[in-house]
């Protein structure tokens, strides 16, 4: 048996100690929204915080996670739903394509800003290198990141750019 | 450069009332694949599989009005991250004149009164839409059959927008709106041409009378369907052409957007299979020893099935891992091809065989060989590009239930009505014996338009008799699947006395689709001979994104830079100079070449390449600039300029012109599954790299509106400039002209 806290709530589970966190929280756990992509700790879809630190949860062992609290990202709004900073930038910016890896991003993004509210460029690169987007939305995702943190304004009226020909 | 205030050419006009009615009539080419509300046709079936709560009212299968007056845009494509379903129900509503905050999108269900003709017809014709009139009847009978017999629901193409959007989803919300016009005309007593319709209301002024829609959804069924339901000309847009906001993406910034991998099957205990495929193409596992597995924890079952062994376990990591202990041997392949260098040589020999005029001949032009003698300066290259996987970030996967002779599946893909047919096939069903249901995609790009997948998992619970979700790992996605193909292209031509490119000589051995890819047809190169010499290739074919123009852009962009190079001219102004009839392509041009400051020089160590191409009727023009001050290529921005006829969504199509530029890098700068002993050696990320968010360039895209009646594509068409510009650019930076892809490898 092993206990933890899941999104705030306590849980116990019986489970192979050296089962990794992805497939208790996937298929024991039923929260789907963090996701399978290498199982090497290679692509970071599966990001969750283990103790507000983000981890590969697919490489991860739940027996790690004893004693510890596991966020998902299906705990990362508010108690009444409200969405955080970095989730509603997201949606300004429009970010997700497929969105499979998106959830793994956000895990990402949310602890940067935790520990460092303003990240330089610099800083936004190497918290994110380790979090693969194969539809390659790396562009919104660094200035969805900006305007998160305050740094860049969220897109607002329709963009200019076109022009009839 | 047209006449904004005219409404697009559109089947609209064909339109014909039997023509809707469908039954397999499929006259007027607009409405192949509409069904309508008349008894007796298939909305009847149709009816009770997207009807939701009560009080709501189908007016037409594309789309409902329910009693809180939100539409329901029911939309046939599936959403693989190209965002499809949120632009097609955003073309549906403006002709709906709907408040989009109102309106919510479905995925069509998996009937064959869905089949995308359409795109099937642009994947076979090669993108046009364009066909002379005469040829209607014959094109329209022809492609019915041929999407019959495939039983063809295809997202793929880029073709969404420009066959189901223009031709389907827009009628439908005209059709609609002017049914409920008609109906409240009726109950109100006043002239239908004074009512107006916005953000989802009706109103009449002079009585100061005013309806949601949904109060008249129902008695708007009552009215006649429209024989040619009026399309808005461009002035009149106001949801098309902005950037209305994507409908799927809140349920992707909180986890809860289902993917076929998050499948939950109600009131049943999941079970979990984990496969490996016998490693080479065509072989089968000869002998397995499953003893030490048959003992782990969770295994309920382990299967040799001649071509894969599968592991159901209690989980997926018990599966895995009972998977990873069984040690397996394996039959003998029939293919040569052992290595990447087999490969090679047998592209080679193709292409040695076919020499300087021989293979099949797909583009003739002028005089070539007699051109050639009188060249001034001669040229010639050859080029040669991977294999690759489409490493989709959701690894291939499906849960199956075989049960009481009936299947139902769960699964993303491109194709659910072929998955549908091929289930039904590999299990002896009728095809109204299996179901599909096919949530959202975490990736596509061309490899979940195979059913190889769906057909292993049906396999497997066919065998178990229980429901079973199978998934691939990471190695088996790098390895087993299906694959972009490798290809190898030679060149060889001749500039005239003046610095022209006069002569274009050109032999290749990968034609897959379209078939246009291989031309430059936008070039005026007087004299030109392109030729395909078929070769055998050892890892089966997937269309991967853009598909034939991934490999032949590359090739044929660098060698038009290499000639302007030969030229020693400027390689924007030796373009231009071979645009003089291809207006849109100049536009794009020069309109990326500005954005790039192109006549400025780059800073030391920098350099930069453009690359002009047109796919899927969308024209695209990059400028990448990178830096080799490091010794290997650091991509630093790229420029893109677009003209896809009319963007409907502006941001969207941005996005897909930013993805697929990523992609390009991607397979440019890292791509390449490789061969050892007949089998793929990549496996993971570690070996099979992608672009990471550290190496992303910045990215700039702009949009030019050239021709709002033939509109182009968006998911694909950002993909192919970007291997060629970069290439250019490498060259332009350092001087080497890298003609074999991975470009990060020459270096390394």
């Amino acid at each position: 048996m092993v206990k933890f806290t899941i999104n705030g709530q306590p849980a116990a589970v019986e489970a192979d100690p050296a089962m990794p966190i992805l497939w208790v929280v996937r298929e024991q756990l039923g929260l789907t929204g963090t996701k399978f992509g290498c199982g090497m700790a290679l692509c970071g879809a599966c990001t969750v915080h283990l103790d507000g630190q983000p981890v590969r949860s697919c490489s991860t062992p739940i027996s790690e996670a004893e004693g510890k609290a596991i966020t998902t990202i299906e705990g990362v709004a508010g108690p009444e739903g409200e969405l955080s900073k970095v989730q509603q930038a997201w949606i300004s910016e429009q970010v997700p394509q497929c969105g499979y890896c998106q959830s793994g991003q956000i895990m990402a993004a949310t602890a940067l800003l935790r520990d460092n509210p303003r990240p330089s460029d610099e800083q936004i690169d190497v918290a994110m290198a380790g979090n693969l987007c194969r539809c390659g939305t790396y562009v919104r995702i660094r200035r969805a990141i900006k305007v998160a943190a305050g740094i860049e304004q969220p897109k607002g009226a329709a963009q200019t750019g076109e022009q009839a020909a | 450069m047209n006449d904004m205030s005219k409404p697009p050419r559109s089947r609209a006009a064909k339109w014909t009332r039997r023509g809707f009615i469908g039954a397999g009539v499929l006259a007027g080419g607009a409405l192949l694949i509409g069904v309508g509300v008349r008894p007796g046709n298939p909305v009847g079936e149709l009816g009770p599989k997207v009807a939701g709560g009560e009080g709501e009212q189908l007016i037409n299968s594309w789309l409902k009005i329910d009693a809180d007056n939100v539409v329901t845009a029911i939309v046939p494509h599936c959403e693989m991250g190209q965002g499809a379903h949120s632009v097609l129900a955003q073309m549906l509503a403006d002709e709906l004149d709907a408040d989009w905050s109102l309106v919510k999108v479905m995925q069509a269900p998996t009937d064959g009164s869905y089949v995308v003709t359409d795109t099937i017809r642009m994947f076979i014709a090669g993108g046009t839409m364009d066909a002379p009139d005469w040829l209607e009847p014959t094109w329209n009978g022809l492609f019915t059959k041929i999407s019959q017999l495939a039983d063809g629901l295809v997202t793929g193409g880029s073709s969404s927008i420009r066959t189901t959007g223009q031709h389907t989803m827009r009628i439908a919300g005209a059709a609609a709106r002017q049914m409920l016009v008609g109906a409240a005309a009726k109950e109100w007593g006043v002239p239908a041409s004074e009512i107006v319709t916005a953000n989802s209301t009706l109103s009449h002024k002079a009585s100061s009378k005013s309806a949601p829609y949904a109060q008249f959804a129902a008695a708007a069924a009552e009215q006649d369907m429209p024989q040619t339901p009026q399309l808005k000309a461009p002035k009149d847009y106001r949801l098309m052409g902005t950037d209305a906001p994507r409908t799927d993406i809140p349920a992707k910034v909180d986890g809860s957007a289902q993917f076929g991998i998050d499948t939950k099957i109600p009131g049943q205990t999941m079970t979990y299979a984990a496969v490996r495929r016998a490693p080479v193409p065509g072989t089968k596992v000869a002998k397995m020893d499953a003893s030490a597995a048959k003992a782990m924890p969770g295994v309920l079952q382990i299967l040799n099935m001649g071509d894969f062994i599968a592991v159901v376990a209690d989980s997926y990591w018990q599966a895995q891992q009972a998977l990873n202990g069984i040690s397996a041997e394996y039959t003998t392949a029939e293919s040569k091809i052992r290595s990447s260098a087999d490969q090679s040589a047998a592209f080679a020999a193709a292409l040695d065989k076919a020499g300087d005029a021989g293979g099949e001949e797909v583009i003739g032009k002028g005089k070539v060989a007699e051109a050639m003698q009188v060249v001034a300066k001669k040229l010639s290259a050859e080029y040669q590009a991977p294999y690759l996987a489409h490493a989709p970030l959701e690894p291939m996967n499906a849960t199956v239930w075989v049960r009481d002779g009936k299947c139902e599946i769960w699964t993303g893909t491109q194709v659910p009505l072929f998955a549908r047919s091929a289930a039904a096939k590999a299990l002896g069903l009728s095809v109204d014996d299996v179901t599909v249901h096919h949530p959202i995609m975490g990736g596509g790009f061309g490899r979940r338009l195979e059913t190889d997948y769906v057909i292993q998992a049906v396999r497997i619970a066919q065998a178990t008799g229980y429901p079973v979700k199978m998934i691939w790992s990471r190695e088996e996605d790098t390895q087993k699947g299906l694959f972009r193909p490798a290809d190898m292209s030679r060149f060889s031509g001749g500039l005239d006395a003046k610095g022209r490119l006069a002569v274009y000589n050109n032999v290749f051995t990968q034609r897959h689709d379209p078939q246009e890819a291989c031309d430059c047809a936008f070039y005026d190169i007087p004299h030109k001979s392109i030729r395909v010499a078929e070769a055998p290739l050892h890892l089966p074919f997937a269309a991967f994104r853009s598909v034939d123009h991934s490999q032949q852009a590359f090739f044929i962009e660098s060698f038009i830079d290499e000639a302007a190079h030969a030229a020693g001219r400027d390689p924007v102004e030796f373009r231009l100079g071979m645009l003089g009839n291809s207006p849109r392509h100049k536009a794009v041009l020069e309109k990326v070449a500005a954005m790039a400051n192109w006549s400025t020089k780059p800073a030391a160590g920098r350099g930069r390449g453009v690359a002009l191409t047109q796919s899927f009727g969308s024209i695209v023009a990059e400028v990448v600039e990178v830096d080799m001050t490091g010794g290997t290529p650091k991509v630093t921005n790229v420029w893109c300029a677009a003209d896809p006829g009319y963007a409907m969504n502006p941001d969207g199509f941005r996005n897909q012109m930013e993805g697929g530029i990523v992609m390009g890098l991607t397979a440019a700068l890292y791509g390449e599954i490789s061969l050892k002993d007949g089998a793929v050696e990549q496996s993971n990320f570690h070996d099979y790299q992608m672009m990471r968010l550290n190496e992303c360039p910045a990215i700039a895209v702009e949009i030019i509106n050239g021709d709002h009646e033939k509109l182009g594509g968006a998911g694909e068409p950002g993909l192919p400039p970007a291997a060629p510009a970069l290439a250019n650019a490498v060259f332009a930076a350092s001087g080497k002209r890298i003609r074999t892809l991975p470009l990060a490898k020459q270096f390394a």
